[in-house]
């Protein structure tokens, strides 16, 4: 999806001219507790917020009945990009403040709330078969690591927790996103991958997570915020409202985030 | 390159064919024009001599030219077995051998880390007899490229050995020459056009390649980063250097086409 959709957004923008939304007012703009919602929401998310957001959406569909959730979720430099190139969205959750500032600086949002948190831990396959016990493996030449691509944010927060902890590691690959990076250790191909500990959570039985001490020296605040094109602005307040409810915040502490 | 009139015939296009045809043209060369036109010219420099970018384009050029390789030696007979060889179940063999034109690269990715991973049906015996590990090395860049890009070789080497005429190949057999022999001296000679266009298609398809090399070789400088990943990543955080990526690209693969047209593919065509 989230190679597809600059594409898609290419398209759209050639066969409408690239001309401006001109139905920005006109759509009835309901109070978020006021009337009913309806139409389509359109959520991009960081990847790692891939299981609670999932389920946060299915719970907001059954109250509105009327309404389609849409989620993009990529790693939150690809989707920062995609949303400063045009495409239509209505909120942006961001793993970190700085992909959420190249929005606002773009003028596309204001006023981001953190809504989370969340620290990096080690992942390894089940059992730990190359015994992983901290950040100095990650150094082992004779494992294969993976780490996050220093252009995404999970790969930003890898840096500064390395640095801090004086290692120099020896990845063999440089994720794209954090699911891919989860995804080779539950496959079994890396021994081991620095990855968010709500991933680790997510994986469930796969994996396993091996606490990092030296990770509380970069913990990342996650940011939401209500896109200013947003097509949809009602169900936007409405389901960052939800996020950032009583309802939200359990959800996001069951799945290993912190929350403020 | 003789240009001749046909006079007899209706001059100009038909609206209903010309109509959709320009828009076609609009489609397909406004996007590169973007690229030209957004391109950084004055950072074009320094981008181009910077060490990350010689280092992605070389290994894109390698693999692509290896996956070519690789896919001429395996593909071309697998080429003659779909045209010529009257085994029963061959329209089979050609849908599941097409298939990985249909599928998405990823998928093809993951399906190469569940054979050839360390896990893999073949890859943990590789990994525990002969300490071999095929993902994330230079090696699987080649084979997820080669898995991409080997079907537009085969499609089209195929459709070269359907389209020679069979009567040379039955005048080699009756003038005592054997299979083996009509093949390489008469098949090869007579199809190597169509083999020529096969290896271009292949080769920029395999240039071109993200999804699989991305999910099954990963990504890291010199190693594995080609340069359609180089140009992924680098769009994340600095578009620039994303266009510069891009606009190298588009000048080595429309060169390479250019060269390989003048030498090989107006041949084919005649």
């Amino acid at each position: 999806m989230s190679r597809r959709a600059p594409v898609v957004t290419a398209l759209v923008l050639l066969l409408a001219g690239c001309g401006g939304s001109a139905d920005d007012g006109t759509a009835t703009a309901p109070g978020p507790s006021t009337a009913e919602l309806g139409g389509t929401l359109t959520v991009f998310a960081a990847a790692s917020l891939t299981d609670v957001f999932t389920d946060l959406g299915e719970r907001f569909e059954a109250d509105h009945p009327g309404l389609d959730v849409q989620f993009n979720f990529a790693g939150s430099s690809a989707l920062a990009a995609q949303l400063t190139q045009g495409a239509p969205a209505d909120v942006f959750a961001s793993a970190n403040e700085a992909q959420m500032t190249v929005v606002t600086d773009a003028g596309m949002a204001d006023e981001p709330q953190v809504f989370a948190a969340n620290v990096l831990q080690i992942a390894v396959p089940a059992g730990n078969p190359a015994g992983v016990t901290g950040l100095a493996d990650l150094a082992r030449e004779d494992l294969t690591i993976a780490v996050c691509a220093p252009q995404v944010p999970c790969g930003a927060a890898a840096e500064d927790v390395l640095t801090a902890a004086g290692v120099t590691a020896a990845p063999d690959t440089l994720e794209e996103d954090v699911r891919a990076a989860l995804t080779k250790v539950e496959l079994g191909e890396v021994d081991a991958a620095l990855v968010y500990t709500t991933d680790v959570t997510a994986a469930g039985d796969a994996v396993e997570g091996v606490d990092v001490p030296e990770a509380e020296r970069a913990v990342n605040d996650y940011p939401i915020a209500v896109l200013a094109d947003a097509p949809n602005p009602g169900a936007a307040d409405a389901f960052v409202e939800l996020v950032r409810s009583g309802e939200g915040r359990q959800a996001l502490a069951d799945a290993g985030f912190r929350t403020p | 390159m003789g240009t001749v009139r046909r006079r007899g015939r209706e001059p100009g296009v038909p609206v209903p064919l010309l109509v959709p045809a320009v828009l076609a043209v609009a489609f397909l060369v406004l996007p590169l024009a973007g690229l030209v036109i957004r391109a950084p010219w004055g950072e074009l420099g320094p981008q181009l001599t910077s060490p990350a970018v010689g280092q992605a384009l070389r290994l894109s050029l390698v693999s692509a030219t290896a996956a070519t390789g690789l896919s001429l030696v395996l593909g071309v007979p697998l080429a003659w077995v779909l045209a010529r060889s009257r085994a029963r179940g061959r329209s089979v063999l050609r849908a599941l051998v097409t298939v990985p034109l249909v599928l998405p690269p990823v998928v093809g990715g993951v399906a190469l880390f569940l054979v050839l991973g360390r896990q893999g049906i073949v890859g943990r015996w590789l990994d525990q007899a002969l300490d071999v590990t095929v993902p994330f090395t230079t090696t699987a860049v080649v084979i997820a490229e080669t898995f991409v890009a080997m079907p537009f070789l085969v499609i089209s080497v195929e459709g070269a050995l359907r389209a020679a005429d069979a009567r040379f190949e039955d005048a080699a057999a009756t003038l005592g020459a054997d299979r083996w022999t009509t093949f390489r001296r008469v098949t090869l000679p007579l199809v190597a056009p169509g083999i020529a266009a096969g290896a271009v298609l292949c080769w920029a398809r395999a240039l071109g390649e993200f999804g699989a090399t991305i999910t099954f070789a990963g990504n890291f400088p010199g190693t594995t980063q080609t340069m359609p990943l180089a140009v992924y990543l680098a769009l994340q955080q600095d578009p620039d250097a994303a266009i510069v990526l891009s606009l190298v690209l588009l000048v080595v693969s429309v060169a390479t086409l250019l060269l390989l047209r003048d030498r090989w593919l107006t041949r084919a065509v005649r």
